[in-house]
């Protein structure tokens, strides 16, 4: 037990480093110290940055509607005529006006990303292909569910819980990745995706097709 | 450094840290920064395991808890993470650049000497002038929090008088792929 004590001690005097030792570093001052608290930062809930730089971001008209909505007085901080005002401080009038046409740009451009980024999630398909394997065995294979931002690994574990099979993420021939599950389960898989049972949300049923793939041997 | 990273590429995988060798990093961030033993405690509380993530290019991320507190590239200095240096602004010099170079900033661009010395810029007084290849925060005109954080490729004092080129290297900015993990 004593060599213990001494241990620990001896531990104490190598880190002090982490120690909050307040006789060592303050020696008159009778407060120990504190760790002192975080400054808070707001954070743009639309494009995650600091409200003061959303006005740099792709998407200010949107960050300006989050924040009216959700911290009125911020807004009028960085928002109101005073504020705009005195933000064009140094900087000439003509650049002044370049920045805001290149943000209103962006912004657009932005948009039109977005736009069709969706417009391509909503046109791809999802596969799910029912694969013999030996006369009366099949494996399903389900291709295309990452393009509607679903974790395939997450999803190949639902899929194995639930039909209690062996369910992986593996690469087919061309090197996309899909899901196969052992065994012929393609329309509980449908029947899954339509009721977006767990992590399998925002898929539409009609891009959903089922495809038979027999071994071409007999 | 962090203008492309993607999580599933560019991690080739996470280790705990061994208890001497956490050690000898929490003497470094203790030199290195300007932060309390009590402050450091409160971000990575003793008990709390470091867990290494490693990355492409001898990029080294530590997490606590998953998230993200600091990283460093090969070995060279400690880099806070964005979201702590916002979080305990005063642990790193700082420095500010005009309005005008945020923009570039944003983009991802080094920082050109011009935007310090110029009216909105700020570089500390000559007494306490920062070195080269030292870890700064890097602030804008006109703006409260921490834009990015940065290394300098000229002492303060050069940055004056050259007044051209690249004065501090960006490492990390508000919006890069790293700014948009928030736990790995």
């Amino acid at each position: 037990m004593p060599a213990k004590k001494n241990r620990d001690k001896g531990d104490k005097s190598t880190t002090t480093t982490t120690e909050p030792t307040p006789v060592a570093i303050e020696p008159e001052g009778p407060p120990p110290p504190e760790p002192r608290p975080p400054v808070q930062v707001l954070y743009c809930g639309v494009c995650t940055f600091p409200v003061e730089y959303c006005e740099f971001g792709s998407s200010l008209t949107r960050c300006k509607e989050w924040l009216h909505e959700h911290d009125l007085e911020a807004y009028n901080k960085y928002y109101s005529e005073e504020a705009l005002q005195a933000k064009i401080g140094t900087l000439s009038l003509e650049a002044q006006s370049k920045l805001e046409k290149d943000t209103a740009k962006k912004e657009a451009k932005a948009e039109a990303k977005a736009d069709a980024a969706l417009k391509k999630k909503m046109a791809s398909q999802v596969t799910i292909k029912r694969i013999e394997r030996n006369k009366r065995k099949h494996v399903t294979s389900v291709h295309g569910l990452e393009a509607f931002g679903i974790d395939l690994k997450k999803a190949a574990k639902q899929f194995a819980s639930k039909f209690a099979t062996g369910a992986s993420v593996t690469k087919n021939p061309q090197g996309q990745e899909e899901i196969v599950v052992q065994g012929d389960v393609s329309d509980e898989i449908l029947e899954m995706i339509e009721e977006e049972v767990g992590i399998l949300k925002g898929i539409p049923a009609d891009n959903v097709e089922i495809v038979e793939e027999k071994t071409k041997k007999n | 450094m962090f203008k492309k990273f993607q999580p599933s590429t560019d991690i080739s995988g996470q280790t705990p840290v061994k208890s001497s060798v956490q050690r000898s990093i929490r003497s470094a961030i203790l030199e290195q920064w300007k932060i309390e033993p009590e402050t450091l405690e409160a971000v990575w509380p003793k008990k709390e395991g470091l867990v290494l993530v490693k990355c492409r290019e001898h990029l080294s991320i530590y997490t606590v808890h998953g998230e993200p507190i600091f990283f460093q590239h090969f070995d060279g200095p400690i880099y806070p993470t964005l979201r702590l240096l916002h979080k305990y602004p005063y642990i790193l010099p700082m420095v500010r650049v005009d309005r005008g170079a945020i923009r570039f900033l944003l983009a991802g661009a080094h920082m050109m000497c011009p935007g310090f010395t110029s009216k909105g810029g700020y570089l500390p007084p000559a007494e306490e002038g920062v070195a080269a290849g030292v870890p700064v925060a890097i602030y804008a005109e006109g703006k409260e929090h921490a834009v990015g954080v940065g290394i300098t490729k000229l002492g303060t004092e050069e940055i004056k008088q050259v007044n051209k080129g690249v004065g501090v290297e960006t490492v990390t900015y508000v919006g890069d792929d790293f700014w948009a993990i928030q736990s790995l």
